[in-house]
């Protein structure tokens, strides 16, 4: 049976963040926590593959205590276990050290294939999955949209700006999946209910990481953030439809020119 | 309710349910007159359809107040998804879980309960109404089946349902006594769905007549003994009533939200009229109301959870607040919303006219307050 690790990570509803007007920065209080969507994607497609070939799902998350809640929710959603990272040996860590904890814990599973969303909405770097791969030594594709399996293969479509690239590669690998690409199963009822009352979360310290302590949350960071700030809104453009490229290329010389660029 | 972290997990569930799959749909089967069998069926494989019973029949072991919550959760959107929904669990799953044989609920709670069977109830007959004693059909033992005979009115789920609890005299000489209930397949020869009403209301909810010429019912189909029936139809409405209490309060819910987002956007004398007092006084009356509507029906579910002797006062009480709750606020939703509110281009006026079944079946406000009467003068 295929044996499938998903890492999720428990991230503020961006949509229901509202900036202070005075300070500039994110109101954070009251906003709910939820799956990282492209995470969820990322578990979709895990289960797709459980529900087609019969696969063992486990997903993986490094948080607080409190990100037992989406392991539960993976669970609910039909992941087999879950495991969450927990320490705070961890705090701090940029996408180095959250990639190299994560294959710190990887390390002590069998798997064939290592899922990932594409990026986090709060940090949107897209950068742990691909690193992580690197830090396993093992191959990755990144930005999929689907992924199927066949004779010890996986055949993953790669989504990149106009087209798509369909590739196959032997497991085990890692695959960033796109969140857009995969709508998620609701939680099922039974299983929800099931996982509150009789299931305990298992949680690990850095210690089953395996990986010295220098190498992990702000120590092991090598990026530190500076500052935050919120984008400014820029006004919504100008949409042309129906134009030739001729009379396309008028309306830009024209409008570049209105503005003094050429 | 406290809301512990399943709880609030499964609300999230909820909402998220509703506003992608039921939502959008509602005024459509209004309009269509159209039984939400997709609906049902996504409810169906997330586990809804057995959410207040064990996990050995197929459940998902939840319980009443949890049930409460998703049917007042699915009825702010669509009050006729709420009431195929409730009449499933309260009035089929349900007195086949309480009143049936063991191989009885061996055979038809894990269909029904992982939703591959939809279940209605029929009690109902045009010469019994409220005074459901009134039974004309008849069901005549021969051999190892009954033979029935006979007609129902007003059946949710009709021709859409698997499985019918239905009602039957099988001894008129006992008069109430005489009355008896009995598992129905749909397949059954003899068995017919009839006329489908026209409705004011929950227009998307399939109610039609049953008919019944020579069905032979299995003896091993008889619920509960022969003439236990009226007894299990009541108690069987006791249980439902906490579903169409639930039902109930959700439309002033729905209707509530509604009115809100409206009355901040809607803009009268340059100003938005939920600065105006009016609105504002409106509004806390049927908060208030609908808070204390809430209360009710969580106190009636958690009866039904724990076994509670006074569960059908507690039920009438439910209902017949959250009912009466439910038409005077959407009442008053619609005038706030004023011409708009009368027209279909907002969902005002179909909660107004989903909320008066409310008042009228699984026992009218006026057979609520014969309940409430009787417990108080005891």
């Amino acid at each position: 049976m295929l044996k499938i690790l998903v890492c999720i990570k428990q991230v503020p509803d961006t949509n229901e963040i509202k900036i202070d007007p005075v300070k500039g920065t994110l109101i954070r209080e009251g906003v709910p926590s939820i799956m990282n969507p492209d995470d969820k994607a990322g578990l979709e497609a895990a289960l797709r593959l459980k529900d087609k070939y019969g696969a063992n799902v486990t997903v993986i998350s490094m948080g607080p205590m409190q990100a037992q809640e989406i392991i539960r929710e993976a669970i609910a959603m039909g992941a087999d276990d879950g495991y969450l990272l927990s320490d705070f040996k961890f705090a701090g860590a940029d996408t180095l050290a959250t990639s190299t904890a994560l294959c710190g814990a990887i390390k002590n599973f069998e798997y064939d294939l290592v899922i990932m969303g594409r990026q986090a909405i709060d940090g949107d770097t897209a950068q742990v999955g691909p690193e992580t791969a690197e830090l396993l030594g093992i191959p990755q594709i990144s930005y999929a949209a689907s992924i199927d399996y066949k004779d010890g293969y996986f055949i993953v479509e790669r989504k990149v700006e106009d087209r798509i690239y369909v590739l196959k590669a032997k497991a085990p690998i890692v695959v960033t999946v796109l969140g857009e690409s995969m709508k998620p199963r609701y939680m099922n009822v039974a299983r929800l209910i099931d996982v509150y009352r009789n299931k305990q979360i298992n949680v690990w310290t850095a210690e089953k990481t395996n990986t010295p302590a220098e190498k992990l949350g702000l120590k092991g960071s090598p990026t530190q953030v500076k500052e935050s700030f919120g984008k400014q809104l820029k006004a919504a453009g100008t949409v042309m439809d129906n134009l030739d490229p001729q009379e396309a290329a008028k309306v830009i010389a024209k409008t570049l020119a209105e503005k003094h660029y050429l | 309710m406290i809301e512990t972290p399943e709880l609030k997990a499964f609300k999230t569930l909820l909402k998220d349910f509703v506003e992608n799959e039921v939502k959008p749909i509602a005024a459509e089967i209004d309009e269509e007159e159209r039984f939400p069998a997709e609906t049902i069926k996504k409810m169906a494989d997330i586990g809804l359809l057995g959410l207040p019973f064990p996990v050995q029949y197929g459940g998902c072991g939840g319980d009443n107040k949890m049930y409460s919550l998703a049917i007042s959760t699915i009825s702010k959107a669509c009050a006729t998804t709420g009431v195929a929904y409730s009449a499933h669990v309260s009035l089929c799953c349900q007195p086949i879980y309480q009143f049936g044989t063991e191989e009885q609920k061996q055979k038809y709670l894990p269909k029904l309960l992982k939703g591959e069977w939809l279940g209605a109830f029929g009690l109902t007959e045009p010469n019994a109404g409220t005074d459901a004693s009134g039974q004309q059909t008849m069901a005549v033992l021969e051999g190892d089946h009954y033979v029935v005979n006979g007609s129902k009115i007003f059946i949710t789920n009709a021709g859409y349902a698997n499985v019918y609890i239905i009602f039957a005299m099988t001894d008129k000489s006992k008069g109430v006594k005489g009355i008896s209930a009995f598992i129905l397949e749909s397949t059954t020869p003899g068995f017919t769905v009839g006329k489908k009403e026209k409705k004011l209301g929950i227009r998307g909810s399939s109610t039609c007549e049953l008919i019944f010429e020579n069905v032979k019912i299995p003896k091993e189909n008889l619920l509960g003994k022969e003439g236990q029936g009226f007894s299990i139809a009541m108690k069987t409405l006791d249980g439902g009533r906490v579903g169409i209490a639930s039902q109930a309060l959700g439309i002033a819910q729905g209707a509530i939200e509604e009115t809100v987002k409206y009355v901040k956007e809607r803009k009268q004398f340059g100003r938005p009229i939920s600065a105006f007092q009016n609105t504002q006084f409106e509004l806390a009356d049927m908060y208030a109301k609908t808070e204390a509507a809430r209360l009710l029906v969580e106190q009636a579910a958690d009866a039904k959870d724990t076994g509670d002797k006074s569960l059908s006062l507690k039920a009438a009480m439910a209902k017949l607040f959250a009912a009466e709750t439910a038409m005077n606020v959407t009442t008053r939703c619609v005038q706030l919303f004023g011409g708009y509110g009368y027209t279909r281009e907002y969902p005002i006026e179909r909660m107004m006219r989903d909320a008066k079944i409310t008042e009228i079946y699984e026992g009218t406000s006026e057979v609520q307050r014969m309940v409430i009467s009787g417990a108080v003068l005891h």
